[in-house]
């Protein structure tokens, strides 16, 4: 399995040769910034053309076939269109909180995007608390929908406003107790430590029964979390026609656009990575040959394939479903999801300290 | 010809209380403003004048049928008492005939203008008024009103004026329209909310407002036949047939048995291809996007047939006085025989991505509770009636064309909830399924028009038909005075009733509840409006 911090540390020894060490880090920074953003952007482009598709095979439909071959070119054309249009202000917005919303949106959905490991020694943030340090990441985005709402002056972003700040933050906890089940089975909060303890089988086979529960239940409150469907109500278009965003135009609201698609990759990528194995190639033990033909595979390939599952599995349930409404929503949070939640937590230890798991 | 009673207004809510609690007619089927002029030396002695307005009645129980009338020589207040109070639907229908005719009504406690602006002058109803000398392209926008202006009668008989208000200024209004995704068309209504909780809907009317029966009162009677497509365009076909009838028997024109086998098939495809409709926007409404290509999937090879037939797939203009436009096109009926077995085929697909979704049945169960006495108080037919356990289906209780020849249920369902009524448009579109394949082996041959002369005078009198258009009872009321134009034609509205009932729906459920509920009326804009 080839190991991608020999590229880094290379890169890094390299740089130190020539300039003092305050310098090499720093060019390295900007140079993993220009990379978050790059690979981010392409991310977003890659995810709202799957969409698109995804959503035109669900629909006895073809999507987007005019721009370029089977339509690729579309998104591009999308992006340079929302690039070149004009940034309105409402007149009696907040001006600051409505210009500073969509900037934490995108900001929170980078920092949380920049945890994710994509192969083996390709981690931008990993330390001992990464975990820890994804879900405090990833709540600032609903302060970004709360001041888009309350900053717009219109009551139906306010609305949305309202709704999303419920909804994210009742999810919140239920995705917060799925991945503390798997921190339960692993012993620790560091990413590259969850991803090597299930280098003889990912850990949804490892944590056999809570651990299929915790990754339904992290799928459902991912989801709910990045205000998708059956969970848009934030946005519902029939009803508040585009909610916190009704009044955004031009790139603020592509950022929350952006933001949108690339928190259900996140989901999905933090699910592939705590339950799928994420780079971890398929692994079945016994079979020597077969093993060693799937460590031909490069990481990076086994985690997008597996992050772009769960997002094709996310987006059949939106296509699929119709909306909740809001009471039944904060319902089905408080009265069913978090306490099977907190008993799959307990029922996960239980296992642990037994060691009655793989 | 209707037999229509005159009352004098001083007696008439005595008699029509009469009626409503002895007679038990608490259906009232139309209300319909007249401007029947003013007196004359000529006038016969038993002739009606003045400003007035006919009530069209019928018993639920016992099916039994009343107009009655009643009219006042005042053309510069004129004053009438209400009957909002006893049936709840009058409310609004009385608020049109103010605005057209400017009839104020006497207790009825919303008196403003219903479709025109707030800033119109005059009512352009009546044959004296000129709407267009008063009226220039207005440059400046409307502004909303919130006051009205109710009219009482003190006991001894003199009248004093009661200021209302419709919304407090405490309260979060928003609009919901005239622009709106849900709100299929430009209907706007103001919603007085706390939190999520809807607290009163105010339906503002009159986007779409073209004044129909104004221009039918200067268009000979094959010109008035191409707006009746544009009232409701999904019941085209229906509302139609409607008039043509109405027309055919002011006439005395007896047509063929081809033509009301044509007839009675378009109908039914029509409902078919509405009800499609109806599917597709109420789960559009509730979130799921997915059934709305099946919906429009399937509408399509309806549109299709149509078009082979008609030339037209949405305004079809197929049926003219004595008879349809075209003959049937050779392959119409080869191509309903396909439609049928392949529609009985996929319905399946419709109910397991929707029906039987649990969010889908949690959405729609228990919501909008409409109990019988308010679909019939409020005159809420069409699906919504039936799923309030109301049989009020024209096509059984005044069968017309071959309905009384056909087999077929009528649909109903007790529960009165938006469930019910998805339910009862569902089940529906399996009874026209029916009624098609027993009439589509039988078409007789014989003409398909029945010749009749270029200019089209109907005798004096007033003539009323109804259908079940896809959403309800569609009426066509035609006075004439024997002329080539028609004095007055009114339509009952099929929707005007469903954007009434709304706030008794909604009142006290959640904003989300408001889409499901509007979708499972299934009301169309432009047919409220006229």
């Amino acid at each position: 399995m080839f190991d991608f911090s020999i590229v880094t540390s290379w890169i890094h020894t390299t740089l130190t040769s020539v300039m003092p060490e305050g310098w090499a880090v720093f060019i390295e920074c900007v140079a993993i910034a220009v990379w978050i953003i790059t690979i981010y952007a392409l991310l977003a482009i890659a995810l709202i053309y799957m969409e698109r598709k995804v959503c035109g095979f669900m629909q006895c439909r073809l999507g987007p076939n005019r721009v370029g071959k089977w339509g690729c070119f579309q998104v591009f054309a999308d992006v340079l269109k929302m690039l070149t249009k004009e940034i309105f202000n409402p007149k009696h917005a907040d001006q600051f909180l409505y210009n500073l919303a969509p900037y934490l949106v995108i900001l929170a959905s980078f920092l949380t995007f920049a945890c994710i490991p994509i192969n083996k020694g390709a981690s931008i943030l990993d330390f001992n608390v990464g975990v820890f340090f994804l879900i405090a990441s990833s709540s600032i985005g609903v302060l970004g929908l709360l001041l888009a709402g309350w900053g717009s002056n219109n009551k139906y972003s306010l609305i949305g406003a309202m709704r999303s700040g419920a909804q994210i933050v009742s999810y919140e906890l239920s995705a917060g107790l799925s991945i503390m089940t798997v921190v339960v089975l692993t012993g620790s909060m560091s990413f590259s430590d969850i991803i090597s303890y299930q280098t003889n089988g990912w850990l949804i086979f490892k944590g056999h029964i809570p651990a299929v529960i915790a990754f339904l239940t992290y799928i459902i409150a991912g989801n709910a979390e990045c205000n998708r469907g059956p969970f848009d109500l934030p946005e519902a278009e029939s009803e508040l026609t585009a909610g916190y965003h009704t009044e955004y135009s031009g790139m603020h609201f592509g950022f929350f656009y952006l933001a949108e698609y690339l928190n259900l990759f996140i989901v999905a990528a933090v699910a592939a990575t705590i339950f799928l194995g994420g780079w971890m190639p398929l692994h079945i033990s016994g079979l020597a040959g077969f093993n060693a033909v799937m460590d031909y595979i490069p990481g990076f390939i086994w985690f997008f394939a597996k992050a772009f599952f769960v997002v094709f599995l996310l987006m059949w349930i939106k296509w699929t479903y119709p909306r909740l409404r809001i009471d039944q929503l904060l319902s089905f949070e408080w009265k069913y999801l978090m306490p099977l939640c907190l008993a799959n937590l307990l029922l996960m230890t239980i296992i642990t300290a037994f060691g009655l798991h793989f | 010809m209707e037999d229509i009673k005159y009352i004098e207004p001083a007696s008439l809510r005595d008699e029509m209380l009469h009626l409503r609690n002895e007679k038990k007619m608490d259906f009232l089927r139309s209300l319909i403003g007249m401007d029947w002029g003013v007196p004359t030396e000529g006038d016969a002695p038993d002739s009606t004048r003045g400003l007035g307005v006919v009530y069209f009645l019928e018993s639920t129980e016992t099916h039994e049928r009343t107009t009655v009338k009643t009219s006042t020589l005042d053309r510069e207040h004129p004053e009438l008492p209400t009957v909002s109070d006893i049936w709840k639907t009058a409310k609004l229908n009385e608020r049109e005939v103010f605005d057209f005719f400017g009839i104020v009504f006497v207790g009825n406690d919303d008196m403003r203008r219903i479709f025109l602006r707030n800033d119109w002058v005059g009512y352009p109803m009546r044959k004296d008024d000129e709407p267009e000398k008063e009226n220039p392209l207005r440059m400046d926008n409307e502004e909303t009103v919130d006051e009205t202006t109710e009219v009482e009668l003190n006991p001894d008989g003199t009248i004093k004026d009661k200021e209302n208000l419709v919304f407090k200024d405490e309260e979060y209004v928003i609009n919901i329209g005239p622009q709106h995704p849900s709100t299929h068309g430009v209907l706007r209504l103001r919603v007085s909310i706390e939190g999520e909780t809807i607290k009163k809907i105010d339906p503002v009317l009159g986007y779409i407002h073209r004044g129909i029966e104004k221009m039918n009162e200067s268009m000979t009677y094959p010109q008035t036949l191409s707006l009746t497509d544009r009232l409701d365009y999904f019941a085209g076909m229906q509302s139609r047939h409607a008039l043509c009838m109405c027309i055919e028997k002011a006439m005395g024109l007896e047509v063929s048995d081809r033509i009301q086998y044509i007839r009675t098939i378009m109908d039914e495809l029509q409902r078919i291809s509405s009800h499609f409709v109806f599917y597709a926007c109420l789960a559009m409404d509730i979130g799921a996007t997915t059934p709305w290509f099946f919906g429009f999937r399937d509408r399509e090879k309806i549109m299709d047939i149509f078009e082979e037939t008609c030339g037209g797939r949405l305004m079809t203009h197929y049926n003219v006085i004595g008879g349809v436009q075209y003959d049937i096109h050779p392959n119409f009926v080869k191509r309903v025989k396909e439609f049928i077995p392949y529609m009985r085929g996929i319905i399946h697909e419709y109910h397991d991505l929707f029906t039987d979704n649990i969010i889908a049945q949690n959405r729609m169960k228990g919501v909008g509770y409409l109990s019988k006495e308010d679909v019939i108080a409020f005159g809420a037919t069409g699906g919504t009636g039936r799923g309030s356990g109301w049989h009020c289906d024209v096509r059984k209780r005044i069968p017309y064309a071959l309905y009384d020849k056909v087999n077929f249920k009528e649909i109903t369902y007790n529960e009165g909830d938006s469930f019910a009524r998805y339910m009862v448009r569902m089940d529906e579109i399996m009874e026209s399924l029916k009624i098609i394949e027993q009439l589509i082996d039988n078409i007789p041959e014989g003409d398909f028009r029945v010749k009749t002369k270029p200019i089209i005078k109907v005798p004096e009198g007033s003539y009323y038909q109804a259908v079940e258009a896809s959403r309800g009872e569609f009426g066509v009321f035609l006075e004439s005075h024997g002329d080539k134009y028609p004095y007055r034609l009114h339509y009952r509205s099929t929707g005007l009733p469903l954007v009434d009932i709304l706030d008794t729906a909604c009142r006290g459920l959640k904003i989300a509840d408001l889409m499901t509920i509007g979708g499972s009326f299934d009301y169309v804009i432009p047919d409220i409006d006229r």
